[in-house]
């Protein structure tokens, strides 16, 4: 037995876009509709950025508060954007090499609960594992091989199949490509076709547009298609492979991007706070309140602006000068 | 949570090693922290993580390795800590601080398996007599009692770096005759297992802890106490490990803190810590 599939391989997805094509216009929306049009039920949701770097936050509780059942949502590091889709019973199942808070918080208390009872499945991969399921699938290519996992539980967990080199006869571990149905991804800056930039820390979001059948972006700013073109080497997501622009400042709050914001820690602290409390109600108590606001700008406007600016400034003050 | 918050790589002790002849305020996980800095040379390149490993970088960087460069898995090469504002994450803003490259996270692992890294340091919620690392699951992983974070990049680091440093307290229930599950691979079951696994390269050199330094002997692969912490007795360290240690033919006693060592991990920490902006992975 072989590593179970969580989605067509990259021969199906290819298919599909060869059957659709690609969309090269104009695709900019609201967050609303992106997620109503693009993240259906079910969906296998690749996650950009990593831990509490650059989260799609504003999707994720888009996501949340339009109800979608039976996700799967995949991500090198998973933070507590994790246990707001587990709290929810939205997702069952994370396929990620870590999943906490953010250290100083211990560990995740509803991933914790949920999968110690047998109600939610932590697929676990090394952080190389998913970089090349996701590169496997930007490449086009139903495997990689690699020596991550070697000797390992994961492997065995996983019943990674093997491959031996043809030319020095070397073991390796075959991981498959992943080819996300969706992938949610927040960048700096993106034009209204989908061309993007992302600044700082690539981590891993350029293998998993290109890797995913369908994409969001949410960007902290709109440019014009000209600016792209004045330093077009700082283009790492081509527009035709995006399927929706969001233009979404703190599109990642209370998550940080790099350059624009700093994670707010204070939000982190309420999270564990509330399931402290109140286990994992506390949790559905807090998505509860986090989808009341009709939108991701109404949420930002509850926050104390003093607090939101503290945090633009001192990501400013942490950029290279 | 208070229980399984011991079992994560981050748990803070305020147990003070009880001995005069230790620097008096140096507790266990700044003994740790130091001499974890102090296998550090200059020239190296390290993949470091949250928490102790980066300060013990930044410790050895600010004394015998100025020239060491630190790297982290969010794909920052060639950090500097700021002193006082030390990252929550090995994937944010202040883990990327005077960085001299930022680049893809699967490529900071690439580079690994390329075998362009000296040092690795991870954390163990568990690690056995063959240096194999556990922070995936307490108890059966089909049914666990305890659901750890996983590897993060750990499983990563200990298959490719060439030497593994594993940074964790000693006490019985970390150091175990056998790992619960193997996430990150040590010498796995000893001998030859590793390279048989297609583990060709690397494996753990040493094990840093506040009671000794530990490594491996040469054909059986199985963990040896290399060294005691100042005024640690070896009775007191078979106490805290789950399995029989063997010893290194000229075991050693490491050298105490210094004042100078301490002072220099303090003015990193600051107030950066307090609450907690996270530990080890």
């Amino acid at each position: 037995m072989s590593a179970r599939l969580a989605t067509p391989g990259v021969e199906a997805a290819r298919a599909e876009l060869e059957v659709r094509g690609v969309e090269t216009g104009d695709k900019l929306m609201s967050a609303a509709e992106a997620v109503r049009r693009l993240v259906p039920n079910g969906s296998v949701i690749g996650v950009g950025g990593t831990n509490h770097a650059r989260t799609p936050m504003a999707l994720l509780i888009e996501v949340l508060r339009q109800g979608r059942i039976g996700l799967t949502m995949t991500r090198p590091l998973s933070c507590f954007e994790a246990e707001l889709m587990l709290a929810a019973g939205m997702a069952d199942r994370l396929m990620t090499s870590w999943v906490g808070i953010g250290h100083g918080w211990g560990l995740a208390p509803v991933l914790r609960h949920l999968v110690e009872n047998g109600q939610a499945t932590f697929e676990e991969w090394s952080h190389l594992g998913i970089g090349l399921r996701y590169k496997a699938g930007a490449m086009g290519i139903p495997f990689l091989p690699t020596t991550s996992m070697l000797g390992s539980d994961i492997d065995r967990q996983l019943h990674l199949a093997k491959v031996t080199c043809p030319y020095t006869g070397q073991l390796l571990n075959a991981v498959p490509s992943l080819n996300p149905d969706v992938a949610l991804v927040h960048v700096q800056r993106a034009d209204t076709f989908g061309n993007a930039q992302i600044d700082g820390y690539q981590l891993m979001d350029a293998d998993l547009v290109l890797a995913a059948r369908r994409v969001i972006i949410t960007a902290e700013e709109i440019v014009s298609a000209d600016e792209f073109r004045s330093d077009p080497a700082r283009t790492v997501v081509p527009g035709f492979a995006v399927d929706a622009v969001v233009h979404q400042p703190m599109g990642a709050y209370p998550h940080e991007c790099y350059g624009y914001y700093e994670a707010d820690l204070d939000q982190f602290t309420a999270y564990m706070q509330a399931v402290k409390g109140g286990g994992i109600d506390g949790a559905r108590a807090f998505v509860t309140e986090l989808i009341a606001h009709p939108d991701h700008d109404a949420y930002l406007a509850s926050i104390d602006p003093t607090r939101l600016a503290a945090l633009r400034r001192t990501a400013q003050e942490m950029l290279p000068r | 949570m208070t229980d399984s918050m011991t079992y994560s790589a981050s748990g803070q002790s305020d147990r003070l090693i009880p001995l005069a002849a230790q620097h008096p305020g140096a507790t266990p996980d700044e003994i740790m922290t130091i001499a974890a800095s102090r296998l550090l040379e200059d020239g190296k390149v390290l993949f470091a993580g949250i928490g102790q490993p980066l300060v013990a970088a930044a410790i050895a960087k600010r004394r015998q390795a100025p020239h060491l460069t630190v790297l982290l898995e969010g794909g920052m090469i060639g950090i500097e800590l700021m002193p006082g504002e030390l990252p929550a994450s090995t994937n944010e803003v202040r883990a990327a601080v005077g960085a001299q490259m930022l680049t893809g996270a699967t490529d900071i692992f690439l580079m690994a398996q390329r075998g362009y890294f000296d040092y690795g340091f991870i954390g163990a919620a568990q690690i056995d007599q063959h240096g194999n690392v556990n922070t995936s699951v307490i108890g059966d992983p089909a049914k666990p009692s305890v659901r750890l974070p996983g590897p993060g990049g750990a499983n990563d680091i200990a298959s490719m770096c060439n030497q593994v440093v594993i940074v964790t307290q000693h006490e019985p229930r970390r150091f175990v005759e056998r790992v619960d599950f193997v996430t990150s691979p040590g010498f796995l079951t000893g001998g030859t297992s590793r390279q048989d696994s297609g583990l060709l390269h690397g494996g753990p050199r040493w094990v840093v802890t506040d009671l000794a330094l530990l490594d491996f002997a040469p054909d059986s692969r199985r963990m040896r106490v290399r060294a005691l912490q100042t005024g640690v007795t070896l009775g007191e360290v078979r106490a805290a490990t789950g399995f029989e240690l063997l010893v290194h033919d000229q075991l050693d006693e490491l050298p105490p803190v210094e004042d100078a060592e301490l002072a220099v991990l303090r003015h990193l920490i600051g107030g950066s810590q307090e609450g907690g902006r996270e530990a080890s992975r």
